[in-house]
């Protein structure tokens, strides 16, 4: 399997959405190197990612390598590289929710969804990050999902929440099957 | 020009030049000093490999003689008790994100890593430290030569070489922490990214993390090299 991380496709228009913004944030900052940082904030804000596209139109107008851009966003965890998806699972990994197994919610999350943590899945249904403390350890290990607690999240649970959301969980043989398929 | 100085390495007279750092004034005098980040010409010097400690007479730590500007009177050792200590556990650390399998390297004979422990008697395995684990993939999509991160002792030599001297960019450090890695944009393969495989990347590298595939090596490398950008 491939390391890296994989990167969706822009939808139809996006790409000029994209351009707008990033000609805002240049507009509004010099387009120094010392602007990197605020620039990136920006186009972030109005996009909710940051797309490749945008990396690379602020690396040419900073006239600097666009991997300089992307080691610094993948630098700083403020930066998102995947387009925030339609429901937000966010899998608490504070110390209480690590202890009682908010690992093995977050690795149920990435099976059913077929992405790694941070990432989106390709219909831009369900985007999956982790985060830290939410404030509710009693309800162990938490999850939230689109603003919604769910505590004491279970493998089964995780199911259910996704269920809830109309998402098909393919039965036991077929997961294992597909996972055959990923793995060759 | 800036004024000629007098500074003592290991009880030495040398002469050198005011503001000059004091490592490139001991290899130019053939004194040895273990470095891999250090690059001639860089203006601010990383300081991140931390192999290049000296002893300065009046100072209480060793500093790194990458980023010690030289000054009449300066006078160092390189090595000391503490020194050794300081790079032989940054050897080590080194060493844990790096696959030890030398008889399989490419670059077993031209090795830094391996001329650096012979010169100051480290040892080429882990004592202290478990070996990281490696994830990436060997990236040999590349035409003449192959990158295999798990070899990279991250000195950042191809990705200043690439920038300043080759005006490409392909390379890049990404990431953070225990998961910094040299990449290209958005991960891509080296044969899909902006490389124009000139190859200096290659000879600057110190480990087998770069290096060319077999009778792939150009004559003069860094012929094919563009300029243009």
């Amino acid at each position: 399997m491939r390391k890296g991380v994989v990167f969706l496709p822009l939808l139809q228009g996006e790409e000029e959405l994209i351009r707008k913004s990033v000609d805002k944030a240049l507009r509004k900052h010099e387009a120094t190197r010392e602007n990197l940082i605020p620039i990136l904030l920006q186009v972030q804000e109005a996009l909710g990612y940051l797309p490749g596209l945008a990396m690379e139109q602020i690396a040419a107008a900073l006239k600097m390598p666009a991997v300089e851009v992307y080691g610094l966003a993948t630098f700083y965890n403020q930066f998102r590289l995947h387009p925030p998806g339609k429901h937000q699972v966010k899998v608490c990994m504070g110390t209480a929710c690590y202890m009682v197994g908010g690992r093995i919610a977050l690795e149920c999350f990435e099976r059913r969804l077929g992405i790694k943590e941070g990432e989106t899945t390709p219909d831009r249904e369900f985007s999956l990050e982790r985060v830290a403390c939410v404030g509710c350890c009693t309800m162990a290990p938490v999850v939230v999902v689109d603003e919604h607690v769910e505590g004491k999240v279970t493998p089964t649970r995780v199911d259910g929440i996704l269920l809830s959301f109309g998402k098909a969980i393919a039965s036991g043989a077929e997961a294992a099957g597909k996972k055959g398929e990923g793995a060759s | 020009m800036s004024k000629a100085v007098t500074i003592f390495i290991d009880g030495r007279e040398i002469s050198a030049f005011e503001g000059e750092k004091l490592l490139w004034v001991a290899l130019r005098n053939g004194i040895y000093i273990p470095n891999l980040c250090a690059i001639r010409g860089k203006k601010r010097p990383s300081g991140s490999c931390r192999l290049c400690y000296v002893q300065v007479e009046g100072r209480s730590e060793p500093v790194t003689s990458c980023t010690l500007p030289v000054k009449e009177g300066l006078s160092v050792q390189t090595r000391s008790p503490r020194v050794d200590r300081l790079v032989r556990s940054a050897f080590e650390l080194l060493l844990s994100h790096h696959r030890l399998d030398c008889r399989s390297c490419a670059k077993r004979k031209s090795c830094e890593l391996l001329k650096l422990a012979k010169e100051r008697g480290l040892k080429m395995r882990l004592s202290r430290l478990a070996p990281l684990e490696h994830e990436w993939p060997v990236d040999d999509s590349a035409e003449t030569f192959v990158f295999d991160r798990s070899r990279c002792v991250l000195c950042g030599r191809c990705v200043w070489i690439c920038r300043e001297v080759a005006r490409v960019g392909a390379l890049g450090f990404s990431r953070r922490g225990i998961r910094r890695v040299v990449t290209t944009f958005q991960d891509v393969s080296m044969a899909q990214s902006r490389c124009t495989e000139c190859g200096l990347c290659v000879e600057a590298c110190p480990s087998g993390a770069l290096y060319f595939k077999e009778g792939k090596q150009p004559a003069a490398a860094g012929q094919n090299l563009s300029r243009g950008g």
